[in-house]
């Protein structure tokens, strides 16, 4: 009952809209790290893994990869990073992208081997060279899982980019640490509520781009299985 | 590494408590998730249309960061390791539902049929053949569960040093002993890396009918019952 007033309090304070601890600057602030961070991994890991995928090849190196990244905790490595580097945007990148290597990786792989092999056969049938195979044949089926893997990431780095501010960076967890320091137990659930409210605004992006990117007819053929 | 395991005293504990107080906290919550992930995954093989709801729900729970679930949990169970334990039970149970059914979905229609021919009651049906051949699934959900609800344990020391071995963060600043940090991330992750491993001896004692070598051998998904149950538990590694 009182976490719903909280919120509407916190929401209602006027003082939480502007300046350098207002609202949009802090929103702000939170998508750009969790923009940087979510493309940095994917980056690295969207290559690795349709490559991978497609020759088949190097899943054991992939799983390790990926099981050391999961076990890795964030949190630990943030305040490691600050601690041996001090202030700054790598400390707060390095335990993001490790957070999201995992996910992209391994479900990039997984979504290419699991492509239909007849369709990639006539391909290569039809004279299509490698990279055509990749990008016009096996890309466009695994799509919607691949999506679902950079999704994934999306949103975890979204809700991890929060402990960001434990040390003395921005974003959205600025106001749950200040709050709990204190004890301002209205900032912390507003804050909260804004990050989980960014959560689900992701999950909307993404839902958006995959009826937008994937094409119809793999569309229609997932529903119907 | 001079006074690499000289654990401060405000701790309360030594090196080894704080690893038995983290696997507490870790893995009771996944261990919750799964029995609750049991009865709803079937619910949602046994009437179809349930499934994209709870999918839909579990999704939304998923979203919820943890520091925010935690914070909020607060007002209700104190700053305790109940606050901990719930959001991970909750993030355990939406990363195995999914995992259950498609494990148990992908069981063929021809040995349902001979179970059947052989005389096995729905429930024995479901214990006896059903679940032995989702364990390949539902352990590759225990997996991404257990070492996600490991890592995220830490963050609980945000909320008045309920982080187990997350706790050593707090006190690396405050003491200037940055091999108290070293100290937690390695345990941290070889603890996660441990507990990986024992499940992957659990599926091999629980499937003694698949060969040995198939995890990521020739073909991708020869360890698991079909390629579609792959993804949603690799999805889901928070």
């Amino acid at each position: 009952m009182n976490v719903l007033h909280y919120i509407a309090s916190f929401f209602a304070d006027a003082a939480h809209w502007h300046g350098y601890d207002g609202i949009p600057a802090r929103l702000a602030e939170h998508v750009r790290y969790s923009l940087l961070a979510l493309a940095l991994a994917t980056a690295v890991a969207l290559p690795l893994g349709l490559l991978t995928g497609h020759y088949g090849r190097g899943g054991n190196v992939l799983a390790l990869v990926a099981t050391a990244g999961r076990a890795l905790p964030s949190f630990g490595l943030l305040v490691l990073m600050f601690i041996l580097l001090g202030f700054g945007l790598v400390p707060v990148m390095v335990p993001l992208v490790v957070l999201a290597l995992p996910p992209v990786l391994v479900t990039t792989y997984e979504a290419m081997r699991s492509v239909d092999p007849s369709p990639v056969d006539a391909a290569r049938g039809m004279g299509m060279g490698e990279a055509r195979v990749l990008f016009q044949v096996e890309l466009p089926v695994a799509l919607p899982l691949i999506l679902s893997g950079v999704r994934s990431a999306a949103i975890q780095i979204v809700s991890t980019a929060t402990i960001a501010a434990y040390v003395s960076f921005g974003g959205l967890g600025r106001y749950i640490v200040d709050g709990l320091y204190q004890l301002d137990y209205e900032k912390v659930v507003g804050g909260a509520a804004l990050v989980a409210a960014l959560a689900l605004v992701t999950l909307g992006v993404f839902w958006a781009a995959g009826r937008f990117a994937v094409s119809p007819g793999v569309r229609h053929a997932g529903r119907r299985t | 590494m001079n006074g690499f395991f000289d654990i401060p005293s405000d701790l309360q504990h030594s090196w080894f408590g704080l690893i038995g107080l983290h696997l507490r906290e870790a893995l009771l919550p996944v261990l919750a998730g799964l029995l609750a992930a049991l009865p709803i995954a079937q619910l949602c093989v046994r009437f179809r249309w349930l499934y994209p709801p709870v999918l839909g729900v579990t999704t939304v729970f998923y979203a919820i960061p943890s520091l925010a679930f935690f914070v909020v949990l607060i007002d209700y169970t104190g700053q305790t390791e109940l606050t901990v334990m719930i959001p991970l039970a909750v993030y355990s149970l939406v990363v195995l539902v999914p995992a259950i059914v498609d494990g148990v979905r992908s069981v063929p229609q021809e040995t349902l049929a001979a179970a059947t021919a052989l005389g096995l009651g729905p429930l024995r049906r479901y214990l006896q053949v059903q679940l032995p051949i989702a364990v390949p699934a539902i352990v590759a959900g225990l997996r991404v569960a257990a070492v996600s609800s490991i890592s995220l344990v830490s963050v609980g020391m945000l909320i008045g040093n309920q982080g187990a071995l997350g706790n050593l963060l707090q006190d690396a600043r405050n003491y200037h002993r940055p091999e108290l940090a070293v100290n937690s991330v390695v345990t941290t992750a070889a603890l996660a890396i441990c507990v990986d491993a024992a499940l992957v001896g659990v599926r091999r004692l629980l499937t003694p009918w698949m060969p040995r070598t198939a995890r990521h051998g020739g073909r991708p998904s020869a360890a698991r019952p079909a390629g579609a149950a792959a993804p949603e538990a690799e999805e889901a590694a928070r």
